[in-house]
């Protein structure tokens, strides 16, 4: 069996070496998923990108014409957008962070032998398998200023008559942050979870040995164990809650007085309330951009921490 | 930090945590539970209660009564059932490729998977607006269908890559030495084996299209055509004045089936991601 299996494998090299046929085999499998792809993805990113550099707009009967960089230097005056985009980095961090912690503690909890982790596996769940705008609901409901639990509970602790917290001047962006960290915390929890299950047990009862309390094993067993994973999840959080629309979209629509208008949701506007499709582009083109840059620095200086950081 | 040698104290410590986020977790799904069942007079009150005092069912009749909730679910089902299906049966042979030969191809697929993640859906949903006008497909199911396949695709490729690595090569090529052809290997031997992955797959992709908003708001505009969480949003009203019991009842009603769907699944889905994850 083994033997057979060896030749099968050499066998299969020289076929691979020869080329020709199989290749031919590989595109007729490739094609049904890369067709969409160029057309419904590729395409129309450069095709965004391109709009950019143009004047569209919505319902316009004149042809379109390239305008440079017009929409990008409109936009470094824009102080609306760049409102929006310091809006937006304050969510997404304030939403990252506490997530990852928050997501980190259930994580650890959920790799004990605990009564009751199975309760609580089921529920960390149900986060992210509702809708979005169930969610947004939900939390309306919490934060109802009558009707709602929040208030009715800080009343009922005497502090105070409890207030209207998505109307609020002050108030709206964190109550906003608060239901982003809840939304997200399942994904970061199964990641965490995930490469908690792949530290080496040895290497725990090595440490417990040596008598390393827990905070000595956490710090030189499992943190150096976890960290890609808790790399690749901050970084891809961070990008999904910049990108964040529909929760802010139903629990605010970015009021009162623009304090919750979220990057995304600043250029929906631009694009489908006023139409200015090659303005909106840009909008996306420079978020993209400072993104990348941000992320790569992270990235950059997280790896470049090694072992202590 | 694992249960060698937790104390009492750390373990009662551990408990009060794990309650902490129980409360955390359930609470505010409770109370929606909660609000749909509670009369206007309830919901009116300055001091609700978690239990209804007089539960009612009629917020659900109201909710049907005033938004096209069926038809809405009906549209929710088709999109996100054709989506998936469509999604699944395209990326299983990709990513069967992407998983058994490496290249310049397998790269690039890899590269777009991850690069689709970062890009903010306003720079993708213009064009594709622009694309889909042209096509007359806007305030189509078709063309909702045509965005949610190749947005569930970066994911559905990254889990089946995870599911097709899984099933060991030696396999195929034990059966290649039986004198199976390409094609009947494929069919009875990974196949099988894959079976498991690809539902679970599917499934996925069903609840993210089912969950779906922002595309769904931009592409469909006449409330026939709209799908449940659009539909749910025209209970917020205008002026952001709700009317609580129906919005909490339709909310809670769109959610069961998602809900349904990702317990059947959680465990896949979470060895999916792994998988995917692990580089042979």
């Amino acid at each position: 069996m083994i033997s057979a299996t060896a030749t099968a494998r050499s066998g299969r090299k020289a076929a691979r070496s020869t080329g020709g046929t199989v290749d031919h085999g590989a595109w007729f499998l490739v094609l049904p998923a890369l067709i969409p792809i160029l057309v419904l993805s590729v395409g129309p990113l450069l095709y965004g990108i391109s709009l950019a550099f143009t004047d569209a707009q919505a319902g316009r009967t004149e042809p379109t014409e390239w305008v440079g960089t017009l929409n990008f230097q409109d936009l470094l005056h824009d102080t609306l957008f760049w409102e929006s985009f310091r809006i937006g980095l304050l969510w997404a961090v304030g939403v990252t962070v506490p997530q990852f912690l928050l997501a980190l503690g259930l994580a650890l909890l959920l790799d004990q032998r605990l009564r009751l982790r199975w309760l609580a596996r089921a529920l960390a769940i149900v986060p992210w398998a509702m809708p979005e705008v169930v969610v947004g609901i939900m939390w309306r409901l919490v934060y109802n200023p009558d009707a709602g639990i929040l208030n009715e509970t800080l009343r009922d602790l005497g502090l105070g008559s409890g207030q209207d917290w998505l109307t609020g001047l002050a108030t709206a962006l964190p109550a906003v942050i608060v239901v982003g960290i809840w939304a997200g915390m399942p994904q970061t929890t199964v990641a965490l979870l995930a490469g908690l299950q792949n530290t080496p047990h040895e290497l725990h009862e090595a440490a417990a040995l040596d008598g390393a309390g827990a905070w000595r094993r956490f710090r030189t067993v499992t943190w150096p164990a976890i960290r890609p994973v808790a790399l690749a999840v901050t970084a891809l959080n961070f990008i999904w809650n910049f990108n964040a629309f529909a929760l802010v979209y139903v629990l605010t629509s970015g009021g009162p007085g623009g304090r919750t208008r979220l990057p995304m949701l600043f250029a929906y506007e631009q694009a489908f309330r006023y139409g200015q499709f090659g303005y909106a582009a840009a909008m996306g083109c420079v978020m993209v951009a400072l993104i990348s840059v941000m992320l790569a620095f992270y990235l950059v200086g997280r790896l470049k921490g090694g072992e202590d950081a | 930090m694992t249960a060698l040698r937790t104390g009492r104290a750390g373990r009662a410590g551990q408990y009060a945590a794990l309650l902490g986020y129980l409360v955390l977790l359930a609470f505010p799904f409770l109370w929606l539970i909660s609000t749909a069942f509670k009369p206007p007079r309830e919901l009116g009150s300055l001091h609700p209660t978690w239990i209804p005092v007089n539960p009612t069912l009629a917020n659900f009749r109201q909710a049907f009564d005033e938004q096209p909730l069926l038809q809405a679910a009906g549209n929710s089902l088709i999109a996100a059932l054709a989506a998936a299906l469509i999604a699944v049966v395209i990326a299983t042979p990709m990513a069967y490729t992407m998983a058994r030969r490496r290249g310049r191809l397998t790269t690039a697929a890899t590269g777009w998977v991850v690069v689709s993640q970062a890009f903010p859906f306003v720079l993708v949903i213009i064009p594709l607006f622009l694309v889909l006008k042209n096509l007359q497909l806007i305030n189509t199911l078709s063309g909702l269908i045509m965005v949610y396949v190749v947005w569930s695709l970066p994911f559905a490729l990254w889990m089946l890559v995870g599911y097709v690595r899984a099933v060991p090569g030696e396999l195929e090529e034990a059966a290649a030495v039986d004198g199976a052809s390409r094609l009947r290997t494929l069919v009875s031997v990974t196949a099988p084996l894959l079976a498991p992955g690809i539902v679970a797959t599917a499934l996925f992709a069903f609840i993210t299209a089912w969950n779906e908003f922002f595309f769904a708001l931009v592409l469909l505009k006449t409330p026939e055509k709209q799908t449940l969480p659009v539909v749910l949003t025209h209970f917020l009203g205008a002026e952001g004045v709700a009317d609580l019991g129906p919005l909490a009842a339709a909310a809670f009603l769109a959610t069961i089936p998602s809900l349904v769907i990702f317990a059947i699944i959680q465990k896949r889905i979470t060895g999916g991601m792994l998988a995917g994850a692990v580089k042979s």
